[in-house]
């Protein structure tokens, strides 16, 4: 099975960790992720004034792209998804503003294509059972904290992929790779996102909740499905180690890193390398590689 | 704190402009302050998103403006989330911002960026930066 996939400005280059294991632990599954030929920018934020229909015309562009190569598209960045999956209801939804950007992109795309994320691929489509019976090495006692941040899950009649309060989609995959999802309180809340370019004492601050509240629950490690939600965590790291007694930091690496792993993937080919921490002293630790 | 209150404030042109471009309603809001409660950084906000609406519901743009919080605000959509009656604090504050971006002031330089964030950070935060701070 192959499924158009939009990678996005930062898989193709900062996170290109995520981008190969992903692709990685398609295959294993049992599907391809095929690029699109031509792709964009998505813009990184869905314009949340409605009257910007400019912001709008770059997503569209993509999903114009998408729609000749089938009537699904892929994402894995949390972001991209959330643009490209709001801006496709806007041209669904919207008749005005549809002609307003086919007008200006030149094309005629209707908003028909499915933009899915990753995880409701795996859940969906290929299903955590046969995901189950894929795995190689089971992430026996592994305790992982699921972080969802914002992007993926809100607003929740846009996103749509599970419950925007109590969502269980990451811990349900990693329950079918034989991990132990560990719940915490802030894995729905925001790293600090965009203040990451002006105000480092935010994301310092909210980041470095987000990791205590998971380690403060037993997390040993810590996935992500968004770089700049990984990237914010990874640079809040040691100012919070510093500061918090008893918290000497945790690991941080993509969904689709992990499944690599458990998928039996050889581990120099899932980019742990672009990692801040190493995860291997863990994974020896527990007996899994 | 005493303010003075003002029909031609409270129906003012930009009270309606605001609410045109953030495509909400500022006299939904009942004030339950559950967005206040759930934004992770109205503890760095001088005036919390519940308060913004109360301040633009009596028509004071003006001391939203000058307000760091618009600027804080990271669009997480918590308060959307949270909010009873479906209001979106993150769309005006979206909107206040657009009010300063769109006469081309901008919140920050580019040229004061750190060059070490400029080369490590993901291409995703300053193309969202750039969106929501720069004009």
């Amino acid at each position: 099975m192959k499924i158009p996939y939009y990678p996005g400005c930062t898989l193709n280059t900062v996170a290109k960790n995520f981008d190969e294991s992903a692709r990685i632990s398609a295959e294993a599954v049992g599907f391809e992720m095929a690029e699109l030929k031509q792709w964009n920018c998505c813009g990184a934020t869905f314009p949340l004034t409605p009257d910007n229909v400019m912001g709008l015309t770059a997503p569209a562009k993509v999903l114009s792209n998408a729609s000749k190569e089938g009537d699904t598209l892929t994402t894995l960045c949390s972001v991209c998804y959330n643009v490209l999956k709001r801006t496709n209801k806007v041209i669904r939804d919207n008749k005005e503003k549809r002609n307003l950007i086919n007008g200006f992109i030149e094309e005629q795309y209707d908003g028909s294509v499915n933009v899915v994320h990753y995880l409701e691929v795996l859940r969906d489509k290929i299903g955590f059972d046969k995901v189950k019976e894929a795995v190689k090495r089971p992430l026996k006692g592994l305790k992982v904290g699921t972080y969802y941040g914002c992007m993926l899950l809100r607003p929740f009649e846009d996103m749509g992929i599970d419950n925007h309060e109590r969502p269980t989609i990451f811990e349900d995959l990693l329950k079918a790779l034989g991990a132990e999802p560990v719940d915490f309180p802030n894995k729905i809340e925001c790293c600090g996102a965009h203040q990451a370019m002006g105000n480092e004492d935010i994301v310092t601050r909210l980041s470095g909740n987000v990791m205590t509240s998971a380690v403060g629950r037993g997390a040993e490690l810590i996935v992500t499905s968004c770089p700049l939600c990984q990237y914010n965590l990874e640079k809040s790291q040691s100012k919070i180690a510093e500061q918090t007694s008893g918290y000497a930091g945790v690991p941080i690496v993509y969904f689709t890193q992990i499944i690599g792993v458990a998928l039996g993937q050889d581990l120099n080919a899932l980019g742990f390398e672009k990692n801040v921490s190493d995860i291997m002293p863990l994974l020896q630790k527990k007996g899994i590689v | 704190m005493k303010i003075k209150l003002a029909q031609e404030e409270i129906n003012s042109s930009l009270i309606k402009k605001i609410e045109r471009i953030s495509g909400e309603d500022l006299k939904m809001c009942y004030q339950c302050g559950n967005c206040s409660g759930g934004c992770p950084v109205s503890y760095a906000m001088e005036i919390p998103p519940s308060q913004v609406m109360r301040f633009l519901q009596l028509g004071k743009v003006e001391q939203v403006a000058k307000a760091n919080s618009m600027w804080v605000c990271v669009g997480c959509l918590q308060c959307y989330s949270r909010c009873p009656k479906g209001v979106s604090v993150a769309a005006v504050l979206e909107g206040m911002r657009q009010l300063t971006l769109r006469k081309g002031e901008d919140n920050q330089k580019i040229q004061d960026i750190p060059f070490p964030f400029l080369k490590k950070a993901p291409q995703q935060a300053l193309v969202c930066g750039f969106r929501k701070f720069v004009s």
